[in-house]
Order: C-alpha cells, then structure tokens, then sequence
C-alpha cells in the first residue's frame, strides 16, 4: 500500500510514537489525579508534551498549552469561548467545517460573519481584511494552510492586521504543525489549535489549544479537574480552566514523542522533504492531459498536497481506481471546505488529493505518476 | 499504622501543571522534597504538593522566582 493521505491523518510514524503509548498502556495512572507513582508518571509525560509544544509553537509558559481531543474541539472552544452575539468575526473561504460550522452556528445567535472569498487559484486578497473591519469587529479566525490545494496563508500579514487593530486572531494549524513555521508570540496569534495526528505524528484523538498570554477563552466543558474540588464552579487557571475530565494521556505520550521527533528533526527538513515529494508528483504529471492541478504552485509557501482532476471523472472514482488497481490511498471529495471548492469550481467533481509524509519515498511517487499516466490514457 | 509525623514545608499549586514545573525544577538544582497529596490542614480539595525539608523554604522560593513558576502557598505543617 502507499499511503497518499497524510493530511487526514499520519500512516507512517517514528517507532518511537508507538512505543510511547504502549509504555503509556503499561505505566501510566490518571494525570493531575492523585500523588502515587503511576499518576505522577502519567502527570509528567503530559507536562513534558506541553513543554515541547510550547517550545514548537513559540510560546514561553507551557501552562497555556490545553489539550483536547482534535482541533475541532480546539476550534469549537476558541470559537465559542472567545466570541458572542453582537461581535464581528473575520474568517475565509479556505475554512474547513470545524472553522465554518462553529462560526455559522454563533451567527445564527447574532454573530456578524464575514467570509473573505478566494480567487481561482484559492488565494486571499489580503487587501479584504481591512476593507471587513467593522466598529464591532472583534477577531479574525483563519487556517494557516487549505487542507485542498495546501496553499498557506500569510499569517504575519493576518496578525500584523489584527494587532494594529486589538483584534483576537485565532489559528487553525491542522494542516500545518509540524511542517510550517509557527511562533505565537511574533505572530500575535491569541489561540492557536493544533491536531495531534497528522504532522505532528501523534495517535488519533489528540489536539489542544493554545493561548496567548492574557487572552481568556470561557471553557466548553467543565467538570471534574483534580483541584478544588469542593468549588461550585470549574477553576479557571490553565491548563485546567480548559481541561475538565480525565485527559487522554496514553494519547498525549504518543504525541509527546511525535513533537520530539518533529523538534529534534527540524520543521525545515520535513518541509523540505515533503515538499520534494509533492514537487515530484506535480511536475511529473502537470503535463499529462487530461490532469488538472488546483492551488498556487507559484508560491513556495504551502504544504504538501497536490489537488487534481482527471478529465471529468468524478473524483471519487479515481480515488478509487488508484486504490483498487495500484494500492495508493488518497482522499477524493469535498475535503470538508465546501467555499474553497465554490472557489475552485470543483463543487460537483470533488478533487483528488495527494497528501505527503517526511516517510513516503520518491519510488512511491513514481509509481503514482505512472498510475495516473496510464488513467489518463 | 502511618509513619511519623514530622515538620515539613509544602508548597501548593493551582494547577498539576505547575506542580510538574516545580518538580522538574527542584530535580534539577538538586533539592531534596517529592509530590505529595495536598494535606486536608491546608485545603478541602484534591491535588498535589511539594513537600520538602524545613529548611528548604528559601531555597523553594528563590527557585521558583528565578524559573517563574507559579505556587499557590508555602506552609510549615507536621506530617
């Protein structure tokens, strides 16, 4: 099998993740429950993971580092906990659903949505952002990269604009962490959400959020929290003000030893690896006729996917070809961002999309253009 | 039937997380104390606390203002 979906989520990890959690499995009691040994082993390896996000993301106290289950939940806490009827927010036609649907459903209770539209190629006018400014404009949601054609957005540019206007800027890194450069603080970003399984090379079922000094998010969920327990309402003091329930440790050991790989490798050289990989793909069918390649290959600021179609086929169908006759897994659809698909007028087709690991191999992406060479006959 | 009592310093924490960062932080200028459950003298609710030596105050504190970790209270208790 070659695995060609890594921007769903990671198939190929270093060892050392899956040894994390099965030690995790063996050692590890309830985090932050308790004082014996296997409690503290499991409260250590979660606070270890903080300290190396905090290190990845440019932020200096590894307290602001909230785990959740996925960066939906992440986004649908930022959302929800920072903004409320009668605020303006600022978001894009790059969203995926978990940006989208939280956003929709504020504004369904008196949120002013504004839905900054992408050319053809998927790209902002960043012009767009000021000319949405509103008196009551009170943040600006935004993912780094599009999960369709993997095109990033310039988020120095996003967060200049929001700081010289004190707007909360609230980031969707799914696509992006561990393979793009992020620093929170030079790039005043107030929350940052991250996934824990797709480049940051973590099992499924983690994610978090992360906050900005003096940036308060109201909490999704509240209940139990190992302190204060005799308090009426859920402490308000992070990580726990956003953590309530047991956290999925076994989870977060794997990721911790996703992030150190990631950290110890170097974001640049997976980037630059992967990039490889989908340069290959890109050049290697650009010309077949019949192929149509979606994004902005003009800029070198992207991750790496690679969107087509091939002829009229519906994308469905050529995902599957490519699975059931050659044994290479993509995702074919709507990919969960139905305006960057009114954008790219693939709304009926789908696009195929080819996502890239630091651990495929250039073998695997020749026998891809090979594939799609003899499709496209 | 429980070991002595004996006079100690216990730091309490807001969080689990800095509990962690003050653990870390003694372990690695070498000071001598472990995580325990916070005694009922000093609050109702569940969590962890540094206990230590009693002459270790100072040095808890000047460590913990030098590594900006937060701590809730430092008490002297016989536990």
């Amino acid at each position: 099998m070659i695995y060609f979906d890594s921007a769903a989520t990671a198939f190929h990890r270093p060892p050392a993740v899956r040894q994390a959690v099965l030690d995790a499995l063996d050692t590890f009691g309830s985090p932050g429950r308790g004082a014996h040994e296997a409690t503290l082993t499991a409260a250590r390896a979660v606070y270890t993971c903080r300290t190396r996000l905090a290190a990845l993301f440019g932020l200096s106290d590894p307290a602001r580092v909230c785990f959740a289950s996925n960066a939906t939940e992440a986004l649908n806490t930022a959302i929800s906990g920072l903004f409320s009827p009668g605020d303006h927010v600022i978001t894009t036609a790059l969203e995926h659903n978990s940006v989208l649907r939280p956003l929709y459903r504020l504004r369904d209770a008196g949120l002013e949505l504004t839905i900054l539209p992408a050319d053809e190629k998927g790209n902002l006018n960043y012009d767009d952002f000021a000319h949405a400014l509103r008196p009551n404009t009170r943040g600006v949601v935004c993912t780094h990269a599009s999960n369709v054609t993997g095109n990033a957005v310039d988020l120095d540019a996003v967060g200049a604009f929001c700081r010289a206007h004190g707007l909360l800027f609230v980031v969707d890194t799914a696509q992006s962490a561990g393979v793009l450069d992020l620093n929170m603080e030079k790039t005043s970003i107030s929350v940052l959400c991250f996934t824990g399984h797709k480049g940051l090379l973590g099992p499924q079922g983690t994610g978090g959020l992360c906050v900005a000094p003096r940036v308060t998010v109201r909490p999704l969920k509240v209940g139990g929290s190992g302190v204060l327990s005799f308090a009426e309402h859920h402490p308000s003091e992070l990580p726990t003000g956003l953590e309530a329930g047991t956290l999925n440790a076994h989870g977060i050991a794997g990721l911790s030893a996703g992030v150190d790989f990631v950290l110890s490798t170097g974001a640049s050289t997976i980037r630059a690896r992967e990039h490889a990989l989908a340069r290959r793909l890109y050049e290697g069918v650009r010309e077949i006729p019949q192929i149509k390649v979606y994004g902005d290959w003009d800029s070198p600021y992207r991750t790496a996917v690679v969107a087509l179609n091939l002829g009229d086929y519906d994308a469905g169908a050529v995902a599957d070809a490519l699975a059931q006759d050659y044994g290479i897994c993509t995702r074919a659809g709507a990919h969960c961002a139905p305006l960057m698909h009114r954008a790219l007028g693939t709304e009926e087709q789908g696009v195929v999309r080819f996502s890239f690991s630091y651990f495929n191999t250039e073998d695997e992406v020749d026998q891809a253009v090979c594939a799609l060479r003899t499709l496209a006959e | 039937m429980l070991r002595n009592k004996e006079p100690r310093t216990v730091v309490t924490f807001r969080t689990t997380t800095d509990a962690m960062r003050a653990e870390a932080a003694a372990r690695t200028h070498g000071l001598d104390g472990r995580l325990i459950p916070v005694p009922r003298e000093i609050t109702a609710g569940c969590g962890l606390a540094w206990s230590a030596p009693v002459h270790a105050e100072e040095a808890l504190r000047a460590l913990y203002e030098a590594e900006h970790i937060g701590f809730q209270e430092i008490h002297r208790l016989t536990i």
